[in-house]
């Protein structure tokens, strides 16, 4: 599979995730969203770019407990909880918003 | 996203019409050439595949005793047609149990029996062609291996272990499931299902014992790689990344901080889930497992605990000990290996831990029965404690409990769903359809009682429910953890 952003044609797998996290621009991440349906607000953002800097620290995606914690204290306590995110990103903050992130799928039991 | 209908939920639990092919085009994405090739299997599906497939049967068969026998053995008695849950939420007729034997033994019978050799149309043996191929690789990853079936059937003969063959032969040519071996590649090369590498763990734990901290203000330790400790925890990853696993990881440190037994996790052996029985490799398997005897050996541990993940707990508990034993070098007055459950059983009885009731006063509960951990295992030295000890710690710690239907709980219990390798996107109609029996029993006793929550101790479970629980009005956070209800009512500081 492929994703056409900006005149450039990116790999996929089957599943949309992106095939060279290298590639990945912001541009590529609301191509996604808009294509599922779902327009990325500041507030998507603030997951995605925290996501991010995590994977780029860890190389991994955070715990969902790590993300609602960071969540809660860029966005507000009352935002720092998994029911607010599911809200965001209501196919799972874990797989969907890495797919907007440009990050592998989680695997496992999660 | 749905592009199927969720099943309704009758009054009553209602055996299907039957309708053919309903699930004949699904199938899991299959493994890339690296994934297989991580694992000992070919890359792709090769030329010779056809001979390649029969010498691998007759490799299983000869090394498995239980597969000649479960082959031969069916007499067509139907016992079994309606008690598989993929049957009952997909009304496929080749999920009936029978049925889904049938796709391996009627290639048996053309190339292992008499009758099959020469009369193939008499005995209903047929050749192995790519079809049957295509529908091996469809119709066995539409078995979640719960072994609910062979229950019933008055011969016991065990679904699962003919889904496992027919999975292994199917790797042997080339052609195996992502979901499963992409996540055991991951196993051999970090050390868990989820590719979570030692820093991030850390990471993770030391975010638990500030949470902690800050709920209860009581320095709750969450450690990892502590050469010493007594006990070493084998965890299922999901608890380091889930919700609802995570609270029940929370538990487990409250149950060992109570308790003053010093514990550890392993970065090197951080998961309990052991994909190799999955797809019935008992190399891939052993391989999995050994890292979890290293780390003991390692650390210098004196007790290893398996966590709350189903078929972690049937490997080590039927497995363990000729895999990666023998365990001379524990503690032999604990059981080796001892599951949490029994840890904080035991703790309970001994008045080791104060536990307030009340703090899950807020809860109506109810109790899933893991496949796995029902059907293949045992806790305690009573048959039957694998049902009754995770009960019992849940009464112990909870005023409201409530068991669903008979026939749906304890050796008789449903999958969830997402069992066997099964637990990814691409077959999310099947895990929603394949969970109608448990709902249907979970939404009599949200009527009849008040349940809010259902706990479980298996990590798979805990995720499938989690993401099949809204398609049937529900909301995803009624699935628990039972550490989670355990660490609730542990009143920490009570013994000191």
């Amino acid at each position: 599979m492929t994703i056409e952003v900006n005149g450039k044609t990116l790999e996929t797998d089957e599943e949309g995730y992106l095939t060279n996290l290298n590639e990945w621009t912001p541009e590529v991440g609301t191509k996604m969203a808009s294509d599922e349906g779902c327009e990325l607000t500041n507030n998507h953002w603030e997951v995605i770019n925290f996501l991010r800097e995590y994977y780029d620290e860890y190389q991994i995606a955070p715990a969902v407990r790590v993300l609602t914690k960071a969540i809660g204290k860029k966005l507000g306590a009352d935002k720092g909880n998994s029911k607010y995110l599911y809200e965001l990103f209501p196919y799972g903050p874990a797989k969907q918003a890495c797919k907007y992130a440009g990050l592998p799928k989680p695997t496992g039991c999660v | 996203m749905a592009k199927f209908q969720t099943p309704e939920i009758k009054e009553y639990p209602v055996i299907p019409r039957i309708r053919e092919g309903a699930m004949a085009g699904l199938k899991p994405l299959t493994a890339k050439p690296d994934h297989q090739r991580a694992l000992g299997f070919p890359g792709e599906l090769m030329d010779n595949w056809k001979e390649v497939a029969i010498d691998k049967m007759a490799d299983l068969l000869g090394k498995y005793r239980s597969l000649p026998v479960f082959l031969d053995a069916c007499v067509k008695c139907g016992a079994c047609t309606d008690k598989c849950h993929y049957f009952i939420g997909t009304a496929d007729p080749k999920n009936m149990p029978v049925a889904r034997q049938d796709l391996l033994r009627k290639v048996y019978r053309r190339h292992f029996t008499f009758a099959g050799k020469y009369f193939p149309k008499l005995v209903g043996a047929v050749d192995l062609t790519k079809e049957v191929l295509d529908d091996w690789y469809s119709y066995y990853h539409q078995c979640a291996e719960c072994r609910r079936c062979s229950v019933y059937c008055p011969y016991g003969i065990d679904t699962a272990e003919i889904t496992m063959a027919g999975r292994e032969i199917l790797d042997s040519v080339g052609i195996g499931a992502r979901y499963s071996n992409e996540i055991i590649g991951k196993v051999y090369i970090i050390g868990n299902n989820l590719g979570l590498p030692a820093p991030a763990l850390r990471n993770t734990l030391e975010g638990l014992e500030e949470d902690v901290k800050e709920d209860t203000g009581v320095d709750v330790r969450y450690p990892v790689d502590e050469k010493g400790a007594e006990v070493l925890v084998i965890a299922p990853s999901a608890d380091f990344f889930a919700e609802p696993h995570v609270d029940g990881l929370i538990g487990y440190g409250k149950v060992f901080h109570e308790a003053g037994i010093s514990w550890t996790l392993s970065s090197y052996a951080s998961e309990a889930a052991n994909f190799g029985i999955f797809i019935g490799s008992y190399e891939n398997m052993k391989r999995v497992a050994m890292r979890i005897r290293e780390a003991a050996l390692d650390l210098g541990v004196k007790r290893i605990v398996v966590g709350e993940c189903g078929h972690a707990w049937r490997v080590a508990y039927s497995f363990w000990n000729t895999l990666i034993g023998p365990f001379d070098f524990l503690d032999p007055r604990y059981p080796a290996p001892q599951h949490i459950c029994e840890l904080t059983y035991d703790l309970i009885q001994r008045g080791a831990l104060t536990l307030d009731k009340s703090a899950n006063d807020h809860r109506v509960v109810t109790f899933h029965d893991s496949c796995n951990v029902a059907r293949a295992t045992r806790m305690g030295n009573k048959p039957g404690g694998q049902l009754t000890i995770p009960r019992d710690v849940i009464k112990a710690v909870c005023n409201n409990f409530y068991d669903m239907d008979a026939g749906t709980i304890g050796e008789a219990t449903v999958c969830c769903g997402g069992g066997g390798g099964l637990l990814t996107d691409d077959l999310m109609e099947l895990r929603v359809k394949g969970a109608l029996p448990r709902m249907q029993a979970l939404r009599h006793v949200v009527e009849e009682h008040g349940v809010t929550h259902m706990a479980a101790i298996c990590a798979i479970c805990k995720t499938q429910f989690a993401k099949v629980l809204p398609y049937y009005n529900f909301s995803m956070d009624q699935i628990i953890s039972v550490h989670h209800l355990v660490g609730d009512a542990v009143v920490l500081g009570a013994k000191q």
